[in-house]
């Protein structure tokens, strides 16, 4: 068996440590260590199950057992579990976070699913077989053929109203969710309108009320009737939830107080213009005269606050063609 | 152009990783040897085998080394690693009997069955730093090993079971004092938290698992908080034991039970009142409950506490109390927030980016405000309504009244 074996391997070389260990033969130690996709065939297994029962019951919190992985929970373990479960090696994977390719943890979860499974990766959305997220539904409508996997950190969208998972099941099994309305109504009262700024409560086919990751509230309508099978994943909550492909999703919402996104009219990217896109705040730097950036502006432009898109690869692509 | 382009993550993740082995290294002291730590780190090696899940003292004591000695992210590195091992087997349960102790007290009885043994403790020890360690050498080492070892065999015993001590729980239950073990829970083929997905109300051998995994810090906060005044367990310590215990498995082809090792563990039995909502039962037969703590190596911090949460939450959820004897009392509260992966990996995670949420934490702020604007509009609108009602006069005719020249241009 190849596991004991390289545990074996690896408790011989700390009783006789060689003198010069260089990075090389650390690479090469990674790789006799490590199965395809990290974790366990068992353990993927149960994963794979689980997403099946999840499928079945579109919005329902399944249970699993969630491995620990080489990456700290709450960073995106449940998502990476779903991956490391899915992907097969002819797999094209693109792996975001905040909308970005480049974002620091995209760049480390990335960079250990490779080292582990030596995937094909990618930046664009439709290039993808396999797109893992946290915080966004990429701007590109996704295809059938595709599969997006959602980092999830709280997974119980009753968690703000009741704490206890024990009682929350009860509720979930009960279909009974008025304390959640009971909370949109008074944030309706002190507010103005509804306070839940992301992770947006919807219902999934009318039956189970279904926690949307911390997205946007931009990104809820993108989940109904889509032709893409959505995954999420939450690590250290241990569940796995799914909506499947063509699922009515709908967002709790009041007649006098519909649901309504962050979108501003009139707010346009100012990279690629888009007006129908999620944008983020960016500080730009002022610039002195020569050029360089700097903090204060004595000579040359004034910093300023500008808007961008959030997914950086539709963006580029746009900028290209324009 | 004209932006400062946001690329670069990749790069800096980079030089990040170099610099941490920088700031490792940078000393330039002579590198510590995983032998070094496993043997002078002993404690350290100890909880992160505990925390991590994982009995292997020489994998530990890797993780401590590039950890630089951080005990949570030693046993981060610990479960990681656990995870990429099948179960192959399970071991035969055993029990605290079968250990060879080194160390073996309990409170409850001057005088025990087997008597007490104190062993390596720095329990009775005045905490006061001892400089001499700032000029230890191999000589003075070898010195005191070779003193140590001439008078262990001058005063060793020729009886072949030292070592070995019959259970204080055990001569407890014959005296009939102790409440019985629950009916099926010890036939119950054992929950295993790492490959099922766990729910509430939990079996207890699920209790025990995340316990024993449990981060030491945390069990023991929740434990203090119930001994000193969120609780009303008052417990005492039956017996705590640390010594070797042999691990067996049956033979994967003969069946027969085969010890493949022992490992170095803590055990801890604490006892109190159990204290039944029967009131009939209470009056008939009064009886002290079992709470159990267990952990790798020599842990006792951790295994009392683990004993005192075990009885806690064995005494709430007889007496369908669900908490209410304060928070250690709360089982899916406790069992929930005591794994140092979890907890440490969750509070962490707001270092990473938040920027598409802030966004909408910033347009939802907004709408706030302007609902706030608006509604302190309406009311003074109301209010000035209210004083031109009953003829008083408006702040425009206070300000003219104090102020005359102020009002010129109104007028």
């Amino acid at each position: 068996m190849k596991q004991p074996d390289s545990l074996k391997a690896l408790i011989t070389q700390l009783t006789a440590p060689s003198e010069e260990a260089t990075s090389s033969d650390r690479e090469q130690e990674e790789d006799t260590l490590y199965n395809f996709g990290f974790i366990d065939e068992d353990s993927k297994r149960e994963v794979r199950r689980k997403l099946l029962k999840a499928v079945a019951i579109p919005g329902h919190l399944v249970p699993f057992a969630s491995r620990d992985l080489p990456v700290a929970k709450g960073w995106g373990t449940g998502g990476l579990q779903i991956t490391l479960a899915l992907v097969k090696p002819d797999d094209t994977l693109k792996v975001i976070d905040q909308g970005d390719d480049d974002s620091v943890n995209a760049v480390n979860l990335r960079r250990f699913i490779q080292k582990t499974t030596n995937l094909q990766v990618t930046t664009d959305t439709l290039e993808a077989t396999i797109v893992q997220t946290r915080h966004r539904v990429p701007e590109e409508p996704l295809g059938e053929d595709q599969i997006l996997v959602l980092q999830v950190p709280m997974a119980d969208p009753l968690r703000w109203v009741e704490p206890s998972i024990e009682r929350s099941t009860e509720m979930h099994a009960e279909a009974d969710y008025a304390p959640i309305w009971v909370y949109m109504y008074e944030s309706v009262v002190r507010s103005g309108d509804v306070d839940i700024s992301s992770q947006y409560p919807v219902m999934v086919e009318e039956r189970y009320l279904m926690d949307t990751t911390p997205a946007p509230r931009y990104d809820v309508p993108a989940l109904h009737m889509s032709k893409t099978l959505y995954l999420y994943g939450a690590g250290r909550e241990k569940r796995i939830y799914a909506i499947p492909p063509y699922s009515r999703v709908a967002p709790l919402e009041f007649e006098d107080y519909p649901f309504k996104t962050e979108q501003k009219p009139g707010q346009a990217c100012e990279k690629c213009g888009s007006t129908a896109t999620y944008l983020t705040q960016h500080y730009i730097e002022a610039k002195s005269v020569d050029g360089t950036a700097s903090h204060s502006a004595t000579n040359g432009t004034e910093g300023y606050w500008a808007f961008f898109c959030s997914d950086t690869s539709y963006c580029n692509k746009r900028k290209k063609v324009i | 152009m004209g932006y400062v382009a946001t690329k670069g993550g990749t790069e800096a993740v980079l030089k990040a990783e170099q610099l941490v082995e920088y700031f490792r290294l940078r000393g330039e002291s002579e590198p510590i040897r995983i032998e070094q730590i496993q043997d002078q780190f002993r404690l350290a090696v100890d909880r992160a085998m505990g925390e991590g899940s994982l009995y292997a003292p020489a994998l530990a004591a890797l993780a401590l080394k590039q950890s630089e000695g951080d005990a949570v992210e030693a046993s981060f590195l610990l479960r990681a690693y656990r995870s990429t091992l099948p179960r192959l087997s399970y071991s035969l349960p055993t029990s605290g009997a079968r250990m060879r102790a080194i160390r073996r007290i309990s409170s409850t009885f001057k005088d025990i069955p087997g008597g007490q043994l104190l062993g390596p403790t720095r329990d009775y020890q005045p905490r006061l730093l001892n400089t001499l360690l700032n000029h230890e050498s191999s000589q003075t080492v070898r010195r005191y090993l070779a003193d140590f070892e001439a008078q262990v065999r001058q005063n060793s015993p020729s009886d072949g079971q030292v070592g070995y001590f019959p259970k204080v729980i055990e001569s407890m239950r014959a005296q009939g004092i102790m409440a019985e073990a629950e009916k099926g829970a010890e036939e119950e083929e054992p929950f295993d938290v790492t490959r099922k997905a766990i729910s509430f109300p939990a079996p207890r051998s699920v209790r025990l698992q995340i316990l024993t995994r449990g981060d030491n810090g945390s069990l023991l906060a929740f434990a203090y908080s119930s001994i000193r005044g969120y609780g009303d367990v008052h417990p005492t310590l039956g017996e705590m034991r640390v010594g070797y215990l042999p691990v067996e498995v049956n033979h994967p082809l003969t069946g027969e039970v085969v010890e493949i090792g022992e490992i170095l563990a803590t055990e801890c039995e604490m006892v109190s009142r159990v204290k039944s909502t029967n009131e009939a039962e209470e009056e008939s037969s009064p009886k002290f409950g079992l709470g159990y703590g267990f952990s790798f190596g020599h842990g006792e911090d951790k295994a009392v506490s683990m004993a005192i949460l075990d009885r806690v939450l064995s005494a709430s959820k007889a007496g369908k109390l669900h908490g209410q004897s304060g928070p250690a009392a709360n089982e899916e509260f406790v069992l929930l927030h005591v794994d140092a992966i979890e907890a440490s990996g969750f509070t962490a995670h707001y270092k990473l980016p938040h920027y598409v949420t802030f966004q909408a934490d910033i347009r939802v702020l907004e709408r706030a405000k302007d609902h706030a604007t608006a509604k302190s509009a309406e009311s003074a609108e109301k209010h000035r309504r209210f004083r031109q009602k009953l003829a008083l006069p408006t702040e425009a005719d206070e300000v003219e009244r104090i102020m005359p020249d102020n009002g010129e241009d109104e007028g």
